[in-house]
């Protein structure tokens, strides 16, 4: 059978993608008709364009999928015309195709509307990777920017403005709130100073009467008489079903546009077809891409499954010819055909980074409902709920700057899940008691569709878990599909996964890799109890096949942590993390850095006099880092072991700059000088310093030592973080900069020096021995059940009874702190590794190459 | 003690042999190489990774630059195995390429070239295709 498809916008492509999937080879000859330059792409996240997508990142699949599955796409190449009698297409270009079944996918356009002006220049309209380019040409030269219509594609534009740099611009919108259609009037408020203190100007109630300017514009004039200056306008107040060949040959058509399908998609012509935004079903538009999908695979199935009735008839014979052989009929449609029955045009999105979401009804307010509203204009958060008068069903809502809970309660209603008795803990979350969201997952129904773009039930997601063994998100997506569409339903697809493989009685882990069938925190113990000093022998005793690059450092690390042996001992050495190999990091272009160690920040200009000359000596570009000390770049590898002679002469040793270790204690100047300074925080962060030095653990350690309360240490951004009080210290614990900054929260206050560091001995090594690998303290801390009260009662109330250990186990590792890079120069085994050629160890690497910057040097940059 | 593989092997230790298929020369002691290590070895103006994968009884030799910025950093990489197939680790952003193949195991890299290997007597040496002109 021949199916001509008109339009590959992501409808058309995904009806191409379901039927591929469902049909016997060869069962269908399909041609698509694209009228856009590139094959489908994803026009829902089209606005990352600007933020740095390519329009190949864009492509729902790269042109060769269309060719590996025999499927004939014109690109460019509209069709123009069609001939219903003589059952044929034909495109601009002039081609012409026969066909036994045609599905028109053409989508919409922006809607203009009829505003004096419209067509002048830095006028645009925002719906392809075309029109995002000419925009993005034109802003160059652009200010002022504005956009017309402030529903949802209105302030994509407007996010687009921003990302495009013009900064200046409003939105205007006829209706007296933005997203009329979504969300209510106080829903609204929150969202326009959300976005005004991103800069954005908000106009509500305005109507554009004219576009001014000569040939491009200048200002817009509103009909209340205002006008306001613009040099760049996007209007974004709608969309238009591309209806127009369809209307040319007589296909059925909506007063306002929209070709008139049934139940099936099927035109008033029944073996025409219509999908997607075009399509007019009962009376109208879906401008969404999951109802589009929904129709997409009505029709996919509806062209496969002969009905059930034929199927009956033919069953001893059933087999692939059957198919093939009906291959020049249209498949009559039996009752039992799937048919698209409307959808829910609950939406949940993203807006210049902003929670927006609506679901089921969010408006209906009447005396059988009822609403519960909460609001927090401080935070910018707003939650309406719509339930009956009983309080035992959910009809609707909207959630603005958080809407976590959107899937649980899209399903909800959906589902007609009975409400918990308190209806408002489903927006404020539940106050005390077990965690909510699992048990509400599980509480929905088999065949509730869970991921709506590709239509995948709870049931289906399930028994990709237990049947077909997806244990992987990447797994899931790959078997179902789930989560590949907007990708909105990922954490509850996670929540099943988890939930089923529990339920199946497997003991839910995060090993570390395929070597090692154990978390960290258990192979630690492990390790401990056999006594274990080696890659190899941990390997041989608790894992299995030849180790990688994430089990390799994750068990040098511990085994650092546990027997602190020099890290390049033999058989270690190639275990290490690349950069602990080295004993430094490495860096563009292969040179690498050298960091001693400058205890607080403090350093005699004896040192500095010494780090100077090496420097120039061994022509490396210095820079005084964000941690208080001097980084030392571009060092060959074969002059390391000598840099760090000449530097460990003078007293300096490593600073573990390349480690998973503690890096350094920030002090501020402190009571020695300063006339705030309560104590001496120099001394205590040296003395810190000093003690972790050397301190191998899951992720990088950072201290502060402020003087007093004004922090000029900035200590409640590390990991541990000390402030001088009129009586002693307070101690911080768990902050993080980074991407993701958080402040450290306060463990104990007012204590003095030694008990500070006991409890810090305490927390460090408690974190050394239970977290995951390559996690922060912070992130550590986030996932502790129980959180910092938790860790007070470990550390400071020693609720677990191992305190006394845990100081004990820190102190040995104090005890046998060496300085790696010393022992490493006076080892000739280890310094030989330290050069670029095996065959040639005075040789340096030829193709490192560097050029003058302000008077120093820097790394050619790579391609 | 002495692994040979399954290569044809060069039955003495002169710098370089040729035969039909590769010139074999002599890279260096075995003993210069790391257990389940690598180094990079000089060849005119090549640069080769050589590794001595000692768990499994194996030598491997590649490119050493890595296709993905072009660094000449291979030999630095860790290696290991995933199902079974050996690896090895940029040190840079951690792509991942088989050793046997030279296929990147992490995505959309370019492969990258393999060499034979061959130890005699403590002695290793590289094989370069013979007419590699
Ligand atoms: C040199 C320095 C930047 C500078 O010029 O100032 C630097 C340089 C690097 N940082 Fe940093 N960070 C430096 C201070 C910081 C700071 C500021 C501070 O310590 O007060 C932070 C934020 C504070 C924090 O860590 O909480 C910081 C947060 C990071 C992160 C993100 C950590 C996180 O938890 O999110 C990384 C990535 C990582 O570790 O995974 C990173 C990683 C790196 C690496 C190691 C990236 C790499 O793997 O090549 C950089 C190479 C250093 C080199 O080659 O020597 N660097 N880095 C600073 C060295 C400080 C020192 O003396 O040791
Ligand atoms: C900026 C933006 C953001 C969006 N964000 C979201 C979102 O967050 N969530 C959501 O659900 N939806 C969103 N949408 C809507 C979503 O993109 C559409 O619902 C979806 O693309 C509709 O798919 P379609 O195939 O019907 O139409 P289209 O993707 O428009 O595809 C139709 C294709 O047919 C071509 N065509 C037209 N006429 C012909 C002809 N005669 N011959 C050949 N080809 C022809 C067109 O050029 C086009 O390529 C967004 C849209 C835009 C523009
Ligand atoms: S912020 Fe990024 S670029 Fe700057 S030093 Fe740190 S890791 Fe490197
Ligand atoms: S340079 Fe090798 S992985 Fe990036």
């Amino acid at each position: 059978m021949k199916i001509v498809v008109i339009g590959n916008g992501m409808v058309g492509f995904k009806f191409c993608e379901k039927l591929i999937a469902k049909a016997q080879p060869q069962q269908f000859d399909i041609v698509v008709f694209g009228e856009e330059i590139r094959p489908a792409y994803d026009r829902v996240h089209l606005s990352e364009f600007f933020s740095g997508k390519t329009a190949d990142d864009l492509l729902m699949s790269p042109f060769n999928w269309y060719t590996d599955n025999n499927i004939t796409l014109h690109l460019s190449d509209p069709v123009t015309n069609i001939d219903r009698a003589a059952k044929t297409v034909t495109s601009h270009k002039g081609i012409t195709e026969n066909y036994d079944v045609l599905v028109i996918a053409t989508g919409s356009s922006a809607f203009v509307p009829p505003i004096p002006g419209v067509e002048k220049d830095g006028v645009f309209i925002y719906r392809t990777i075309e029109d995002l380019e000419l925009m993005q040409a034109y802003a160059k030269k652009a200010k002022k920017g504005a956009v017309i219509g402030g529903g949802l594609l209105g302030l994509e534009a407007a996010k687009a403005m921003l990302d495009l740099g013009i900064t200046d611009t409003t939105v205007i919108e006829f209706a007296p709130r933005l997203m009329p259609r979504q969300i209510d009037e106080a829903a609204s408020n929150i969202l326009t100073n959300k976005l005004e203190t991103l800069g954005l100007k908000i106009a509500t109630s305005k109507n554009t009467s004219q576009i001014l300017g000569d040939t491009a514009i200048t200002g817009m004039q509103f009909s209340d008489d205002t006008n306001i200056e613009v040099d760049m306008l996007v209007i974004s107040a709608g969309i238009k079903p591309r209806d127009e060949v369809a209307k040319l040959c007589g296909l059925e058509v909506g007063l306002r546009g929209g070709i008139v399908v049934n139940e099936q998609l099927q035109t008033s012509d029944a073996s025409i077809y219509a999908i997607g935004e075009c399509a007019l079903y009962n009376g109208m538009i879906y401008g969404l891409v999951a109802p589009g999908y929904d129709m997409a695979n009505v029709v996919a199935t509806n062209l496969t499954a002969p009905p059930p009735l034929q199927r009956e008839d033919l069953e001893p014979s059933i087999n692939n010819d059957f198919i093939v052989s009906s291959s020049s009929i249209v498949p009559p449609l039996g009752d039992q055909g799937a048919s698209f029955i409307g959808f829910d045009m609950s939406t949940k999105l993203k807006l210049i980074g902003i929670d927006v979401a609506s679901f089921g009804d969010p408006f209906i307010q009447n005396k059988d409902t009822r609403t519960i509203v909460f609001e927090d204009t401080m935070k910018g958060i707003y939650k309406r709920i719509n339930i009956t008068g009983d309080g035992k069903y959910l009809l609707g809502g909207i959630l603005i700057g958080d809407a976590e809970a959107y899937n649980m309660l899209l399903q909800t209603s959906k589902n007609k899940i009975v409400l918990p008795p308190n209806a408002e803990d489903v927006i404020l979350g539940s106050r005390g008691g077990e965690s909510e969201a699992g048990a509400g997952v599980l509480s929905l129904p088999d065949d509730a569709i869970v991921c709506s773009c590709e239509s995948v039930t709870k049931a289906g997601i399930c028994t990709a878990v237990s049947e077909s063994g997806c244990e992987t998100i990447d797994a899931i997506k790959k078997c179902t599909k789930a989560g590949t569409g907007c990708g909105g339903c990922v954490p509850m697809v996670k929540d099943l996964m988890l939930h089923t493989m529990k339920a199946q009685g497997k003991y839910v882990r995060n090993v570390i890799c395929e070597h090692f069938d154990y978390s960290r925190q258990e192979l630690l113990d492990l390790v401990k109890m056999d006594q274990l000093k080696t890659y190899d022998e941990v390997l041989d005793t608790f894992g299995k096949g030849d180790g990688c690059e994430i089990c390799k450092p994750l068990v040098a690390s511990v085994l650092a942590s546990l027997w602190n042996d020099m890290i390049l001992a033999k058989g270690n050495a190639t275990a290490q993390d690349s950069n602990d190999r080295f004993l430094a990091n490495i860096q563009k272009g292969g040179s690498y850095s050298v960091v001693p160690r400058i205890p607080g920040g403090e350093i005699t200009p004896e040192k500095l006099i010494v780090i100077g000359s090496v420097a120039k000596k061994y022509n490396l570009y210095t820079k005084i880092t964000g941690g208080q000390r001097i980084d030392l770049f571009g060092a060959h590898l074969s002059d390391l072991p000598k840099i760090w002679e000449e530097l460990i002469a003078a007293g300096f040793e490593s600073g573990h700059a390349y480690g998973k270790s503690l890096r350094t204690v920030k002090s501020c100047v402190g009571s020695t000088w300063c006339r705030f300074g309560l104590h001496d925080s120099v001394s205590f962060a040296i003395q810190i310093e000093e003690r972790y030095r050397g301190l191998r653990s899951p992720h990088k350690l950072k201290g502060g030592v402020s003087g007093c309360i004004r922090e000029c240490a900035e200590a409640q951004s590390k990991d541990f973080g000390i402030i001088a009080t009129e009586k002693g210290w307070n101690l911080y614990v768990c902050g993080n900069g980074g991407s993701k900054p958080q402040h450290a929260l306060l463990l104990a206050s007012d204590l003095d020096s030694a008990t500070l560091i006991k409890y810090l001995d305490r927390m460090l090594m408690f974190y050394i021995k239970t977290a995951d690998p390559l996690t922060r303290t912070a992130t550590w801390l986030n996932k502790m059940e129980g959180g910092i009260n938790y860790l007070r009662n470990v550390v400071v109330n020693d609720s677990l009874g191992i305190g006394e250990i845990l100081e004990q186990e820190m102190q040995a590792l104090v005890d046998s702190y060496k300085c790696e890079w010393k022992e490493a120069i006076e080892n000739p085994e280890i310094r030989k590794r330290f050069s670029h050629f095996v065959n040639a160890p005075e040789e340096k690497d030829p193709t490192m190459k560097f050029e003058p910057m302000r008077e120093q040097k820097k790394v050619t940059d790579w391609k | 003690m002495e692994e040979s593989t399954k290569n044809t092997s060069p039955n003495s230790s002169k710098p370089s042999i040729t035969d039909d298929k590769y010139t074999w020369f002599f890279a260096c002691d075995s003993a210069d190489v790391p257990d389940n290590g690598g180094v990079c070895v000089k060849y005119n103006e090549d640069q080769i990774a050589l590794f001595h994968f000692t768990r499994r009884g194996e030598w491997y030799a590649t490119q050493n630059e890595c296709p993905h910025r072009k660094q000449m950093a291979l030999s630095r990489g860790m290696i290991g195995s995933q199902n079974d197939e050996p690896k090895v680790a940029c040190p840079f952003h951690k792509k991942t390429f088989s050793l046997i193949t030279g296929e990147c195991l992490s995505g959309d890299e370019c492969a990258i070239t393999t060499y034979p290997v061959s130890v005699v007597n403590g002695k290793v040496y590289i094989g370069m295709p013979a007419n590699n002109n």
